[in-house]
């Protein structure tokens, strides 16, 4: 088949213009000489290096903090928005909805020079400095719509009947949502807080523009770094960054298969009857 | 349900961090400060309006363009290829094209750093077979080829997905009315995959048009887009007013290149119906 | 009936939904122990009345008692009224046992009562054994069981079920029939139905209302639903009919399809325009010269018991049922009993 050997070796050429740079940044974290044209000889001293780097150990501190607090504060936040739209009649939801996309179209750059007009706006009332807080604020602002985005299906699906009839069966509104409303909309509430992590690790731009004072996350720490040159340390934590996404992933996806097999086990269980 | 109170916190949220910001850039581009204060004024667009601002501004819209063009030529035949029936290893295939985006963006801009650097990878290989070096390292080619590489994935998912879902059985009935392999994509896989090609020249040139990252890292220092402008309006100059006013100026292109592109998506679902 | 007591009444009940008005003037009385059916073609506001008995909409106007309590305030939690609702409403996350048990884990009762009562509405609803299994992996006909299951463990005054046998197929439906009749009878609660299926409605309830546009158009058993519809529009509804506009003579004497008929109708003024009803069985064909009206069989279709054929007569196209074939084409008379012509008053 000539058709498929075209297209194999297309996807091949494709695949190795992604992962070239990686594979080469990653093999070149282990090389001794500081220079990227000759291979000197196997090292680990780059990541001793790094590991010594207190400004990095820093910015993977407020990168880790970030992304932990402001997904779990946009997950509060966008699941009970999530619900609160769902109730909404048709013009009313569609307004709030175009809000919700209007953090996701706009450009990063808009939205982190808005944001931070805005931060130097609310300091010349109350006494507050660019730093951790107003990244942390900027970071739940992006992460919210994502949250929202990805609970509403979750509730379209139900059927709308669910929470009426916990109401029936003698329960109070607050009783149902826990018990009912929430257990059912948690694979969007989980996969929400998974993207809103994933963002908020990832994000540079907004970042960029919000923070201030010298506090600085992995994204401004790499961007600083880079800017003034090639160093091996970036190669050693790109390398320990991509691993540590790939285990993520390796666990996400082992974790949504097993769900998988769970569910389709229960499904042929009852054809047996 | 009568729940809607339940969305008022994250209405709060949004008032204040979306909206007001969003009024602000506004007010910052439609005045200029003096000794006076704030006072309304088009100084700032006036001031965009100089040959030198156009070619940054032209120079960002061509570029984005180039590279979104770049990638529709080489990530439609993938998503095609991927989506294919005799394609068997679907998911573990798309999901090698995915890996990448999970990769901190500034790193795989860095990673074109090192390999093109004059003494770097492709060089040292190049004169190793004592073939000419190449030098586009803080050139346009450079740049392009970061956003070609960074920008990629967001043009193959899409047409993927939609591609996914065009019913096999289009395709034969096609076939069975006589088509053959060039009329059967050109009448019935191409018009169905517009959608998706929609989005993917979206995702693609919005991010192109405004990053100032890509142009910073690979373009040089003194290299500037639009993007680049901006940032040095707000962290460098410090002239906010000018800076929101660029920003003004870029969201209603980007605002103009969405309308045109939904124009000829024929599907007005999802965040096509804000426009 | 009058002995019989009151359990649920509404009186001049209206709802409206953003500007159209779903129920207009509603007045209705529910007894002690009936099997009720709310009958109407989707959108007459069956539905909508079934959830303002179960608090889940609040009427614009007019009022709802409960034995004799007015409970147009009082939320769905606090009503001794449980619902099967339409594609039942299980919670997918729980198992049958959870799932039947909500209720009564709210109500706070120990363990044991709780096993003990789920157990024996498991049994009640031939699920015996159930308890354990995810709902997901229940057939359409075992998650209505379980929904029935649901409702009633928590022992509610009245019952009420919107379409649940809407999701299954035929046959399944007509089991379901049964034994939901079955459990009306065992355990003597007040059942409200609503479906749109008005042969459901005929062998299931013991009172049927048939709605429209919002509007009670007849309240009757289902024997005079049947016989003796009010309007066009029930009759129509209810089964194949033939309707033909005409006008009432005098008192026993009607008009219609250019002959006068003997009928069994009075206390219409002299010469009123009517809608007579005459139900497509209860027209005996007869050989041409025989008959009280005659026609042409324009087609025959075999129906299963019986077969179709449509009559075009001088101005009407009459439909027949009839265990006898006649040839299409062929001419017929046609007879029909002063008892099976009924006169309803001309809708506006």
């Amino acid at each position: 088949m000539v058709k498929k050997v075209i297209m194999k070796s297309y996807l091949g050429l494709i695949l190795l213009f992604m992962y070239l740079p990686i594979v080469v940044l990653i093999a070149f974290s282990f090389n001794k000489s500081k220079s990227r044209g000759n291979w000197t000889g196997f090292t680990f001293k780059w990541y001793e290096e790094l590991f010594r780097n207190s400004q990095i150990k820093d910015a993977l501190y407020n990168t880790i903090i970030i992304a932990l607090l402001s997904s779990v504060i946009a997950v509060v936040i966008g699941t009970l928005a999530a619900i609160g739209i769902h109730s909404m009649k048709k013009v009313k939801k569609t307004a709030v909805m175009n809000l919700t996309y209007l953090p996701v179209l706009n450009p990063d750059i808009v939205t982190g020079v808005s944001l931070m007009l805005m931060f130097v706006f609310i300091g010349t009332f109350v006494k507050m400095q660019m730093g951790f807080l107003t990244m942390l604020l900027a970071h739940v602002t992006f992460n919210i719509p994502y949250v929202i985005l990805s609970v509403l299906p979750k509730l379209k699906q139900m059927n709308t009947n669910l929470y009426e009839a916990a109401l029936d069966l003698g329960a109070s509104s607050s009783y149902a949502l826990r018990k009912v409303i929430i257990p059912e909309i948690m694979p969007g509430i989980v996969s929400g807080f998974l993207m809103a992590i994933t963002l908020s690790i990832d994000d540079f731009v907004i970042s960029y523009f919000t923070t201030g004072s010298g506090v600085s996350n992995l994204s401004i720490t790499i961007y600083s770094m880079a800017r003034t040159g090639v160093k091996p340390t970036i190669n050693a934590l790109s390398t320990l960054m991509f691993g540590g996404v790939l285990l993520l992933l390796f666990i996400i996806n082992i974790r949504s298969d097993r769900e998988e097999k769970k569910r389709k086990s229960i499904k042929t269980g009852g054809m047996e009857v | 349900m009568k729940k809607k109170w339940l969305s008022y916190p994250y209405l709060v949220w949004m008032a204040i961090f979306i909206i007001i910001p969003s009024l602000l850039i506004l007010f910052y581009g439609f005045t200029v400060k003096d000794e006076q204060g704030f006072r309304f004024s088009l100084q700032n667009f006036y001031r965009f309006c100089d040959p030198i601002f156009f070619s940054v501004l032209f120079k960002s819209l061509w570029l984005a363009l180039l590279s979104t063009f770049v990638c529709l030529i080489v990530g439609y035949p993938v998503a095609l290829i991927l989506a294919s029936k005799e394609y068997s290893k679907k998911t573990t295939m798309s999901m090698l094209f995915i890996i990448p985006m999970w990769m901190n963006f500034l790193l795989r801009t860095y990673a074109w750093l090192t390999l093109l650097e004059k003494h770097g990878i492709i060089n040292s290989i190049l004169s190793f077979f004592h073939l000419p070096t190449i030098n586009i390292l803080y050139t346009n080619g450079a740049v392009v080829l970061g956003m070609v590489y960074n920008f990629l994935p967001f043009m193959i998912l899409p047409i993927y997905s939609v591609l996914m879902k065009v019913d096999n059985k289009l395709v034969e009935a096609a076939q069975d009315l006589g088509g053959n392999w060039v009329t059967v994509f050109r009448k019935v896989i191409l018009p169905l995959s517009l959608p998706g090609v929609m989005s993917g020249l979206t995702m693609v040139f919005m991010p192109a048009v405004t990053t100032f990252v890509i142009s910073k890292l690979l373009g040089g220092a003194q290299y500037t887009l639009i993007g680049n402008l901006i940032e040095r309006q707000f962290l460098t100059v410090y002239d906010w007013n000018f800076g929101a006013a660029i920003s003004i100026i870029m969201m209603i292109f980007i605002l103009i290149s969405i309308a045109i592109m939904s124009r000829f998506d024929e599907d007005k679902g999802g965040g096509a119906a804000l426009w | 009936m009058s002995e019989n007591q009151q359990i649920i009444l509404l009186q001049d009940v209206k709802k409206s939904f953003d500007d159209s008005q779903v129920l207009n003037n509603i007045n209705l009385y529910i007894l002690k122990n009936e099997f009720i059916t709310f009958l109407g073609p989707s959108g007459c506001g069956k539905t909508t009345t079934l959830r303002i008995i179960g608090g889940f909409e609040k009427p614009d106007s007019g009022d709802v008692f409960f034995e004799g309590k007015r409970i147009n305030d009082l939320p769905p939690y606090q009503r001794k009224v449980n619902t099967v609702f339409q594609k039942y409403a299980l919670f997918p996350h729980m198992n049958v046992y959870e799932n039947i048990a909500f209720g009564l884990k709210i109500k706070k009762l120990d363990k044991a009562t709780i096993n003990k009562k789920v157990e024996e509405m498991l049994e009640l609803v031939n699920l015996k054994g159930f308890q354990k299994r995810s709902v997901d992996s229940l057939s359409g006909g075992q998650q209505q069981r379980v929904a029935i299951a649901r409702a009633l463990v928590n022992q509610p005054e009245v019952l009420l079920l919107d379409e649940p046998l809407g999701a299954l197929d035929l046959k399944l439906r007509k089991e379901m029939q049964i034994e939901l009749k079955n459990i009306h009878k065992q355990t003597g609660i007040t059942f409200v139905y609503v479906t749109h299926d008005q042969e459901e409605a005929l062998t299931m309830s013991d009172t049927i209302v048939v709605m429209n546009a919002g509007s009670i158009q007849q309240i009757g058993t289902p024997q005079m639903i049947y016989n003796e519809p009010k309007n066009a529009f029930v009759a129509d509804f209810i089964g194949e009919s033939n309707i033909i506009e005409g006008k009432m003579i005098k008192d026993f004497t009607v008009e219609f399809a250019n002959r006068v008929f003997e009928c069994l109708d009075k206390d219409f003024s002299e010469n009123e325009e009517i809608d007579a009803v005459v139900r497509p069985e209860d027209i005996k064909l007869v050989s041409e010269d025989k008959g009280m009206i005659s026609g042409m069989v324009k087609s025959v279709t075999f129906k299963g018991v019986h077969y179709e054929m449509l009559v075009e007569g001088q101005d009407y196209v009459w439909t027949i049922h009839s265990t006898q074939m006649v040839e299409a084409g062929s001419r017929v008379g046609m007879v029909m009993n002063p008892n099976d012509i009924h006169i309803m008053k001309r809708m506006g």
